[in-house]
């Protein structure tokens, strides 16, 4: 029982070690702890979300909104800086409880009025959408003395490798939230109401606040991600990170996060970004493969990560 | 089944509920639910319909010209004929859609297997000798063998639609890049641009293609049992297995009609740029789909469809986008607009919202009837 919980788990690290392996055999370079380091801090933003829609998918749900909060937050952030003069941790110190509260009315409209969340969040995806491109619609620069000191800011490694602040950023909020979900009554509640709403009701696990907890959480770390994301392209864009949340789920699923809820694991997902980011790298590193097969492959991976959930639970029903 | 059926038979006359209620009570009962059925369906009608008026309304406050039609070179020109144009490639979808969704499911590939179909046809017609007969059909077969793919997952292998149907939307558009190449594949054909950009009868080819697609699935659906299995299987797949529904077959044949749809929306689309464009076709549009679905008011816990509703609904997001172009507000509203009008639609189907409303509006008449409130 144990050993089945965990070994989507098991296949996706050893399927990221045998990549990593073939990659270091059959290129240059590739097997070197530079690539490791980019790895992280290429994907920083999607980690981050990764993170954010585990929980929500834990709890049975879905948030298809997570890409365009990214845009957002990337867009509110840029213009504020760069715009009014606003200092940026003022800023994220503003953006953050709004994208927060984002998420928990979503959460509101989920739980008071029975709506789907699917197509709640796709109505979420679309304000948060169209929010950025009222606000602006060209990529606005940000030109700041605070991100040439974040992106100064790092750690240097043996080999030439750069742990940026991202990175550890990131790394920051898998502890936090990997403590909530193992460690505290939130996450128990979590995992409880994915499992079966009706028992979770019945065991006394307060619904609502969980409910809107889980979707508040993922839109904070969704707005995080923005922040993160305008690190990397020191720009605040309203069509940055369209499909992110695709990617984020796909990679919650790779992880062997069941997604009809109730069982998945926070550090799966985190191997399932670093799976695709690592075949994106296998590509990239190839050049003579197209860009799509990325694509297909991950399409692939999806299909049998799924078929594997399949089967691993029918085995479980039946000796329950 | 067939014999257990007829040894029930006189058990249930002999029961005893029917024995308690007369004829009379039991025929009353019946015309009182068929009543509220019927006054149920005229609801259902009442407001995308009001929607849809208010909208087009507010357009002709904006601009007087929107209703005037003029006839030129055999075809038919005019603000409401560009609505139904350009609507057409998500109504195709939403046809399709509307029935998935009645099954209790979702499809999120049709945008990918418009891509698909697109870049099928595209270099089919840059072969030399096909026949355009063949590139129509092997377009539309690209839409049924997606449909099986789908609906396989989706019903044999028991994934959850969402899911099932992800896999085709992230995979798909990898396939249509791979068939073309990476590029933008180009075609110069004037026959199967024509169902893009062709009129007949003094109306574009695509109101035409959605017109057939609407009747076509509307009779196979409501003139046999199909229309009534499908909503059964949304309702309770289980229960209608138990009836001897094939609920599976059910799924399949509803993820197929969904995959042809969006087989045809992509190549009217193709036809429409005479090109196929792997990254840009039908992006996003399995969203307006479903919000089309959605406006018209399907439930998305499935159990029951309309699809002339959804084909309304698909008119009334791209008479809003219209609206929105015409009152001079800037494109960029679009989305916001969208969205707010999302919100709305979803929150007057939600029960709570609707007692909610009813008590503020019922505040001030709430004294009187005090004892009916409970």
């Amino acid at each position: 029982m144990m050993a089945k919980r965990f070994l989507p788990l098991w296949i996706t690290t050893g399927l990221l070690i045998v990549l990593f392996i073939i990659g270091s055999a059959q290129f240059e370079g590739f097997g070197s702890l530079r690539v490791i380091t980019n790895l992280f801090s290429d994907n920083a933003f999607l980690l981050i979300t990764a993170l954010g829609m585990t929980l929500v998918i834990i709890s049975g749900g879905i948030d298809l909104s997570v890409g365009s909060v990214i845009a957002l937050s990337g867009v509110v952030c840029s213009v504020l800086i760069t715009q009014y003069q606003w200092h940026p941790v003022a800023v994220f110190a503003l953006v953050l409880p709004l994208g927060t509260l984002f998420g928990a009315l979503m959460g509101v409209l989920i739980h008071e009025y029975r709506l789907q969340p699917f197509i709640v969040t796709l109505a979420g995806m679309f304000l948060a959408r169209g929010l950025a491109t009222t606000i602006s619609e060209k990529s606005v620069e940000i030109d700041h003395p605070f991100y040439d000191a974040v992106s100064d800011f790092g750690l240097l490694l043996p080999g030439n490798a750069w742990l940026d602040a991202s990175s550890m950023l990131f790394a920051l909020l898998l502890i936090v939230i990997v403590v909530i979900m193992h460690f505290t009554r939130l996450g128990t509640n979590i995992y409880a109401l994915g499992g079966n709403e009706q028992s979770a009701v019945l065991m006394g696990v307060p619904v609502k606040k969980t409910t809107i907890s889980i979707y508040a959480a993922s839109s904070f770390l969704a707005t995080f991600a923005g922040i993160v994301f305008t690190f990397y392209t020191f720009s605040g864009y309203a069509l940055a990170g369209v499909g992110v949340e695709l990617d984020a789920i796909a990679a919650v699923v790779i992880g062997g996060t069941l997604l009809t809820g109730g069982s998945g694991f926070v550090i799966g997902s985190v191997l399932g970004v670093l799976l695709m980011g690592i075949i994106q790298t296998y590509i990239t590193f190839d050049g003579t493969l197209s860009s799509w097969w990325t694509k297909i492959v991950i399409g692939l991976l999806l299909f049998f990560f799924i078929v594997l959930q399949k089967l691993l639970n029918r085995n479980n029903k039946l000796h329950a | 089944m067939k014999s257990i059926s007829n040894h029930q038979k006189p058990a249930v006359s002999d029961s005893p509920v029917s024995a308690r209620l007369s004829e009379q009570e039991l025929n009353a009962a019946k015309n009182a639910r068929y009543q509220a059925g019927a006054s149920n369906n005229w609801g259902r009608y009442l407001w995308p319909v009001c929607a849809l008026i208010i909208l087009l309304v507010v357009n002709l406050v904006l601009d007087p010209s929107f209703f005037s039609l003029s006839y030129q070179d055999g075809r038919v020109y005019g603000s409401l004929i560009d609505v139904l144009n350009r609507c057409a490639p998500v109504a195709l979808l939403a046809i399709g859609m509307s029935v998935v969704i009645a099954t209790g499911g979702i499809d999120l590939s049709v945008g990918a297997v418009m891509a698909i179909s697109g870049a099928v046809c595209a270099n089919l017609l840059l072969t030399p000798d096909v026949a355009l007969i063949t590139v129509l059909f092997v377009g539309i077969l690209v839409g049924i063998i997606a449909g099986l793919v789908n609906g396989s997952l989706v019903s044999y292998l028991g994934i959850q639609p969402i899911v099932a149907t992800l896999l085709l939307m992230v995979a798909g558009r990898g396939i249509a890049q791979l068939i073309n190449q990476g590029q933008i594949v180009t075609f110069q054909s004037d026959s199967f641009a024509f169902i893009g950009v062709g009129n007949w009868l003094g109306l574009p080819m695509p109101i035409w293609i959605v017109v057939g697609m609407l009747v076509v699935t509307q009779l196979l659906l409501r003139k046999t049992a199909l229309g009534l299995f499908i909503e059964s299987v949304g309702c309770n797949a289980s229960a209608s297995r138990y009836l001897g529904i094939n609920d599976k077959a059910v799924k399949l044949f509803a993820y197929i009609i969904a995959g042809v749809c969006a087989a045809l929306a992509g190549m009217i689309s193709a036809a429409n740029i005479q090109g196929a464009d792997a990254n840009n076709a039908g992006l996003w549009l399995e969203l307006d789909a479903i919000l089309a679905v959605v406006i018209g008011g399907a439930s998305l816990v499935g159990g029951r469809f309309s699809l002339l509703l959804s084909v309304l609904g698909a008119l009334i997001i791209q008479t809003l986008a219209t609206t929105i172009i015409v009152s001079g507000l800037p494109a960029k509203f679009n989305l916001l607009i969208k969205a707010l009008v999302i919100l709305m639609v979803l929150l007057l189907q939600s029960e709570k919202f609707r007692k909610q409303l009813n008590g503020l509006f019922s505040t001030k008449t709430s004294n009187n009837k005090f004892g009916e409130a409970q």
